[in-house]
């Protein structure tokens, strides 16, 4: 019997495509309200950061644009407010809604990107300490649980301290975005390890690893291609939980003064610019930015539970 | 190699001359697994003294098996006699605590994974559970091709899905279905492809764990065919785990058979059959149904098989044996050679049996 050349060729992406809108993950996702209306505020606020500089009526980061004189005008809803400024402006005269757009994209970056990091470190140490066992398995581990034993905010206040004290401010405040997420990435990356090592001990004793063991394939290449797709599922799962605490971790270390500068706000430092004037009134500086994140941390949390539920057929109806 | 069934050849033949007939040689092969956990949780406190205590599962102790080209040697014996821990020592799953394996006369037991390599080609193994023994994230298609690429980075892309289709037909898989995932096929199907995928590399030996012991009973007539065909097709060689001795009849060229860890006795499928010598084998024997079983003469075997943890002493059978004397509980039976067979037991040496 002779075979055809074309009958063997790869997935092509429709059928991939035909293959997720059959899958359980949208039929699930069709049938839940909350995870839907959650994606869609999600969605809506990713997109509002990322078109910041479309959308936003003026750039805070430009100070030839601040008008001090319009310094703490309230929201559109009370007395005394300017039209220009729908959500009124902060202490600086920046035009609060432009401010939050700009700061929503900050925090969601820092996010995003201290979650890469955690997950590249968190994902490649789990698979070493999971597969490799031993020794191995144990320096990692009990790194690991030296790591979690410092909370995230004294491991960040520490490193924070300790750049802006060696570099000065005006170079911690031209890379805070980056030492945010370094800090941020490093202090939660066992997180992501027992995870993964969890998972992948649970399929190292597949007999699918045993048979890539017997065909000679080395260890990184079990690791990654064979071990790592099986374990995603928890780490998607973990991902977005992360997500949110990372945002939260900012906020906190800017709310401290140790995150993102007056001159590039985060939720978290505007947050932090708006505290001193809750008492003489202008509470709209702080309790705003505080809405929009608690809403954008909700929403990832409430995706990553439903995700949870999905993914986890041990959890069907929970 | 140019028979694929070969004359039945007696032990006593092989051991002397044709050492170029055997493929695998295993001798002296010891495996225990450690029960105690770490350093810390072996240190216990008794009478006042702090002391290290180390507890092993003894699941091998001292096999002796030879595999001779273009035979299919089965390995028989109940669960957790350590038929698969030998199966995954001779392919470097797990490393021996004591004892060698040659393969084709050359140790491997001790080698790297890279040195081990130009070995993976030759000698391939086929799983028990096919539900667990496909990467449920590969297609079919990525599950044979990996293989091939990883072995022969000089094929080109053509050969290799030559390759790839000739393996799935010749196990009677569509090779249509190369772009279906594992979970697309039933027990009997997902089996078929996981030997295509040994069978991919053109190996001479195989290792078979209990390959078809998950399989649907309708089913399991079609694999071993097949494993039967692969056989004479490719001049292949068996090492087959099994505890079906109705498989073993009708697929074995010799048997060995295995107790707690140590081989009680090796013969021809037939000689073994017909007369078993070694009271375990002949326990064994006996607990097979037959059609004219009117009044079984099954042999019981009073209580238990002992625990691998602590051995008994001498013969690990005596507890059970209802021919031990005081020899079998004190000294540990070496296989002798009796006519057509070899066992370990000190009564057949004896002639008390």
């Amino acid at each position: 019997m002779t075979i055809a050349p074309t009958s063997s060729s790869t997935t092509s992406p429709s059928s991939r495509w035909a293959r997720f809108r059959s899958s359980y993950l949208l039929y699930s996702f069709k049938r839940d309200w909350i995870a839907q209306v959650c994606f869609a505020v999600f969605v809506l606020l990713v997109a509002a950061a990322i078109l910041a500089p479309w959308l936003a009526s003026m750039n805070p980061y430009d100070l030839a644009q601040i008008r001090i004189l319009d310094s703490e005008l309230p929201p559109f809803w009370i007395d005394g407010s300017d039209p220009q400024y729908l959500l009124g402006t902060d202490a600086q005269g920046r035009d609060l809604l432009s401010t939050i757009l700009y700061g929503a994209r900050v925090s969601l970056i820092i996010g995003f990107g201290a979650v890469m990091l955690q997950a590249l470190l968190g994902v490649t140490f789990g698979l070493l300490a999971g597969y490799l066992g031993g020794r191995v398995d144990a320096f990692l581990m009990r790194m690991a649980d030296i790591q979690l034993s410092f909370s995230t905010l004294m491991v960040a206040i520490i490193v924070g301290a300790v750049i802006k004290a060696t570099f000065g401010g005006a170079v911690y405040s031209e890379y805070a975005v980056f030492i945010l997420v370094l800090i941020i990435g490093l202090a939660e990356w066992p997180q992501y390890a027992r995870t993964v090592r969890a998972s992948v001990l649970a399929e190292r004793s597949k007999e699918y690893v045993d048979a890539a063991r017997v065909m000679g394939f080395r260890a990184k290449r079990i690791m990654f291609r064979h071990i790592l797709p099986n374990t995603l599922s928890p780490i998607f799962v973990i991902s977005t939980v992360q997500i949110a605490n990372a945002i939260i971790s900012e906020a906190a270390l800017s709310f401290l003064g140790l995150g993102m500068p007056e001159t590039q706000p985060s939720l978290g430092s505007l947050i932090k610019s708006g505290f001193d004037y809750l008492q003489s009134g202008s509470w709209w500086i702080t309790l705003i930015p505080g809405a929009v994140l608690i809403v954008l941390v909700l929403v990832i949390n409430l995706l990553g539970d439903w995700l949870r539920d999905v993914m986890n057929p041990r959890l069907y109806k929970g | 190699m140019s028979k694929v069934r070969q004359q039945p050849q007696y032990p006593q033949e092989s051991e002397s001359a044709q050492a170029g007939d055997t493929l695998l040689q295993v001798r002296g092969l010891e495996k225990r697994f450690p029960l105690s956990g770490d350093f810390l949780e072996q240190l216990r406190f008794e009478g006042g003294k702090l002391k290290r205590r180390q507890a092993f599962v003894h699941a091998i102790n001292g096999v002796d098996i030879d595999v001779k080209r273009g035979e299919t040697l089965c390995v028989v014996g109940e669960s957790g006699c350590g038929k698969s821990t030998v199966a995954r020592m001779v392919m470097g799953l797990l490393h021996p605590t004591a004892g060698e394996i040659r393969y084709d006369d050359r140790r491997i037991d001790h080698l790297s994974a890279r040195q081990l390599l130009p070995y993976r080609r030759r000698m391939q193994m086929i799983f028990q559970n096919p539900y667990a023994s496909l990467n449920p994230r590969m297609s079919i298609q990525q599950t044979l091709e990996e293989p091939l690429r990883f072995h022969h980075p000089d094929w080109s892309r053509q050969q290799i899905l030559d390759k790839i289709g000739e393996v799935m037909v010749s196990v009677g898989i569509d090779p249509e279905w190369g772009k279906r995932f594992g979970h697309e096929f039933s027990g009997g199907q997902r089996q078929r492809i996981a030997i295509a995928r040994a069978l991919a590399v053109e190996p001479e030996f195989i290792v078979a764990d209990e390959p078809i012991s998950a399989l649907d009973v309708s089913i399991q007539a079609q694999v071993l065919n097949l494993l039967m065909d692969a056989q004479e097709r490719h001049h292949l060689t068996y090492l087959f785990i099994t505890h079906d001795l109705a498989v073993v009849e009708h697929f074995g060229t010799r048997v060995v058979v295995m107790y707690l860890g140590r081989v009680c006795e090796v013969a021809e499928t037939r000689t073994l059959f017909d007369r078993p010598r070694h009271p375990y084998t002949q326990a064994l024997m006996s607990a097979i149904p037959r059609l004219d079983d009117d009044g079984p003469a099954h042999i019981k075997l009073p209580g238990e098989v002992p625990t691998p943890v602590n051995l008994p002493s001498g013969c690990v059978f005596h507890g059970r044996c209802p021919h031990a004397n005081d020899r079998c509980r004190h000294e540990i039976p070496q296989l002798i050679e009796t006519q057509g067979s070899q066992v370990a037991c000190h009564a057949i040496e004896e002639g008390r049996l």
